[in-house]
């Protein structure tokens, strides 16, 4: 049942395609001011845990095109459960800036009001959720896709994890339990090539994790080249068959982690690295588009300044707004907010 | 996703101020599993969003009784049979509590918690606290525990200290048939996660040895029995036992045996292990000045140290003599000989309260 999506197919209209690369820069455009943030104020010495943004953050920067391509599908209605690496997702779904940007500050704005940080986004207005562990995102995605099927609704669940994740056990059960109840869902697997400094022949059995498809039934499909309209095209597959009722698909997106696996991953593990950021996917399909004809002369640095317009009121909201106060740290264990 | 400020799932559900809390228990006996039933099926009749989701609570109707008879009266798509896959099941729960449904979904016995206690504690016990009270989970995890049958150092074990241990999740323990059926429909009825933990041994099952307070007066009529608040569960003025589950029952037949020879023991059954009542347990000691936890649970790490903080904590109880009667920290042995030598047996608890008063 496995199928290759090789080239890009034809069919999407002209805006839609540059709206396509109008999300990716806009998520860009969000990663990258978060890097400099992030770094500026670990200088002269590097402390994760100091700074505008401490702890550990997972940028997304180059698997833009997995994000574009299948929430292009989406409404906020129907939900999205992401990994530790969520941002380009919840951009893609149509988050909130601000409030993403004031959790990842850890502040009182913030969509968990700095409880969550940036692995642990939770967004009830999107149906977004993440989770810090590994497929461990995947059945609380069953159970959203359940409660959309209960309800007699078209609504579906998109459930992303890493290509290291699909050797979980919660992986597999998941796979099982969607296919034998035919739940919507699509199942998506971003194969970055890398489990942190694994690479995938290290970690798995098969060629394609979409080969593992057919252990459950359902539809599965590999899109190479990390080529956003051939994502769309094979997302809008899946998406169309959750809709109407006949089950989840598992994708599969060969796609590309530009940068570390956190910040402050030096990469020694890497050898393809001086040749990474020549793979870098927004510059690729800006010149496709242009070359074609779609994207009109200064289109793309329109979008990039109305991008860095938006990012830098997000995070001026971000950085203006109150930290958490102390005394309420213990709030928010139970439903009543107060302590145990 | 259903949001703090209003549930409408919860719509369907009689608040609990329209409840009358704790009724008298009436002349109508039940055993415990079928008052945990009867919690069920009403909260199932009272709001179409409650479901039952578990290994066998179907056809079979739970392997220790907690679902018979549901699947005959709400069907399939309400009472559902799971395969065995703890992670996918649990998380789908979770996923549609989140999304407002009100899943009650079992795990079958405590000891499988290994296989999915991601879900429990990282996804199901946390989602409300990392969205900052944005997002609620109002899912009920029934399981259960205990030892005392042979079944083995993997399905033996109490383990509810594990449970909360692990911030998020409320964690209830009845030892009677009343309370079952009380703090199932509290839990239910609650927007947050609860950890419904029933002992084999308090269910009243044909095919287990029984406590005869396994079989208890039960209201026919919906009671909330409030999460957080112990009981009482018999008065006494030398020393008091502060135990849950069917602990109660063992320490409640060495108080009869003992009352006729003048010792006069008080009973607290905790009922909640999260939120735990320590007023309740520093008024105990402050009455008595003599406190015995028994606790089917392991010694090290536990319950009952957690008691003997909260009675060291309190000014009221503190310098009360403290002893415990426990699990020793050795996994559930096989042989019924081996088994009952570890397990807190009525003769354990009663050799605890004579040194205890003798002391």
């Amino acid at each position: 049942m496995t199928v290759q999506h090789a080239a890009a197919p034809t069919g999407l209209a002209a805006t839609e395609r540059v709206e396509l690369l109008r999300t990716m820069i806009l998520i860009r455009a969000f990663e990258e001011a978060i890097l400099r943030d992030y770094h500026a104020d670990k200088k002269p010495a590097w402390d994760i845990g100091a700074g505008l943004i401490p702890g550990e953050m997972h940028l997304s920067a180059g698997q833009e095109p997995v994000a574009a391509g299948i929430c292009a599908h989406l409404t906020a209605e129907d939900a999205v459960t992401a990994t530790h690496r969520p941002h380009h997702l919840a951009i893609a779904h149509g988050m909130d800036l601000n409030r993403l940007a004031a959790e990842i500050y850890g502040r009182e704005t913030g969509l968990g009001r700095g409880r969550g940080g940036h692995m642990h986004l939770f967004d009830p207005d999107t149906h977004f959720s993440c989770s810090g562990i590994i497929a461990e995102g995947y059945p609380p995605a069953l159970g959203q896709a359940f409660a959309f099927q209960r309800r007699g609704t078209d609504r579906i669940a998109v459930a992303v994890t890493g290509e290291g994740a699909a050797n979980q056990g919660a992986f597999h059960e998941s796979l099982n339990l969607a296919a034998l109840w035919k739940l919507p869902v699509v199942f998506v697997v971003e194969d970055n090539d890398w489990a942190i400094s694994v690479p995938r022949a290290s970690s798995t059995s098969v060629p394609s994790n979409a080969d593992r498809a057919a252990g459950y039934g359902i539809p599965g499909a590999r899109v190479e080249g990390n080529d956003v309209e051939a994502i769309h095209a094979a997302a809008g597959d899946a998406v169309a068959r959750a809709r109407a009722g006949e089950g989840p698909s598992l994708l599969e997106v060969h796609t590309l982690r530009l940068w570390g696996h956190f910040e402050g991953d030096a990469q020694g593990y890497r050898p393809e690295l001086a040749e990474v950021p020549e793979r870098d996917p927004i510059p690729a399909y800006e010149q496709a588009l242009t070359a074609e004809g779609v994207l009109t002369a200064g289109r793309a640095d329109q979008f990039r300044a109305e991008a860095g317009q938006r990012v830098g009121a997000a995070l001026e909201f971000a950085k203006s707004s109150p930290t958490p106060s102390p005394e309420e740290a213990l709030r928010y264990v139970f439903t009543e907010g107060a302590p145990r | 996703m259903s949001i703090t400020a209003e549930n409408p799932a919860a719509a369907g559900a009689p608040a609990p101020s329209s409840v009358p809390v704790e009724p008298e228990a009436g002349t109508r006996r039940l055993n415990t599993a079928k008052a945990l039933q009867e919690a069920i099926a009403s909260q199932m009749e009272a709001n179409p969003e409650v479901f039952v989701m578990g290994e066998d609570v179907g056809v079979y109707g739970g392997i220790f009784s907690s679902t018979t008879g549901l699947l005959d009266k709400f069907g399939p798509q309400r009472v559902i049979d799971t395969p065995i896959s703890e992670t996918a099941f649990i998380g789908l729960g979770i996923g549609a509590a989140v999304e407002g449904m009100r899943p009650i979904v079992e795990l079958m016995f405590v000891d499988f918690f290994g296989v999915c206690m991601d879900q429990i504690y990282n996804h199901m016990a946390k989602i409300h606290f990392e969205s900052g009270g944005n997002v609620k989970v109002p899912m009920v995890l029934m399981t259960a525990t205990g030892g005392g049958y042979s079944d083995g150092a993997q399905h033996s074990q109490s383990l509810w200290g594990t449970f909360a241990h692990l911030p998020g999740m409320k964690v209830v323990v009845p030892s009677t048939p009343y309370d079952a059926k009380g703090l199932m429909t509290a839990a239910i009825l609650s927007d947050d996660p609860v950890v419904y933990m029933f002992h084999k041994g308090v269910m009243g099952l044909p095919w287990m040895a029984k406590n005869k307070r396994s079989i208890g007066a039960v209201p026919e009529q919906d009671y909330v029995v409030p999460i957080g608040k112990a009981k009482v569960a018999r008065e006494g003025t030398d020393v008091s036992i502060v135990t849950l589950s069917l602990s109660v029952h063992h320490s409640l037949d060495v108080a009869e045996k003992l009352a006729g020879e003048g010792i006069s023991v008080e009973v607290l059954d905790l009922r909640s292990v999260v939120p735990l009542d320590r007023e309740a347990i520093a008024a105990t000691a402050a009455k008595t000045g003599r406190v015995i936890v028994v606790d089917e649970d392991y010694q090290s790490f536990g319950l009952s140290g957690e008691i003997a903080a909260t009675l060291a904590e309190n000014p009221s109880s503190r310098g009360a003599a403290f002893s415990r009667v426990c699990v020793p920290d050795v996994p559930i042995p096989y042989a019924r000989d081996l088994e009952y030598a570890v397990l807190p047996t009525p003769a354990r608890i009663e050799a605890a309260v004579r040194a205890a008063v003798a002391g």
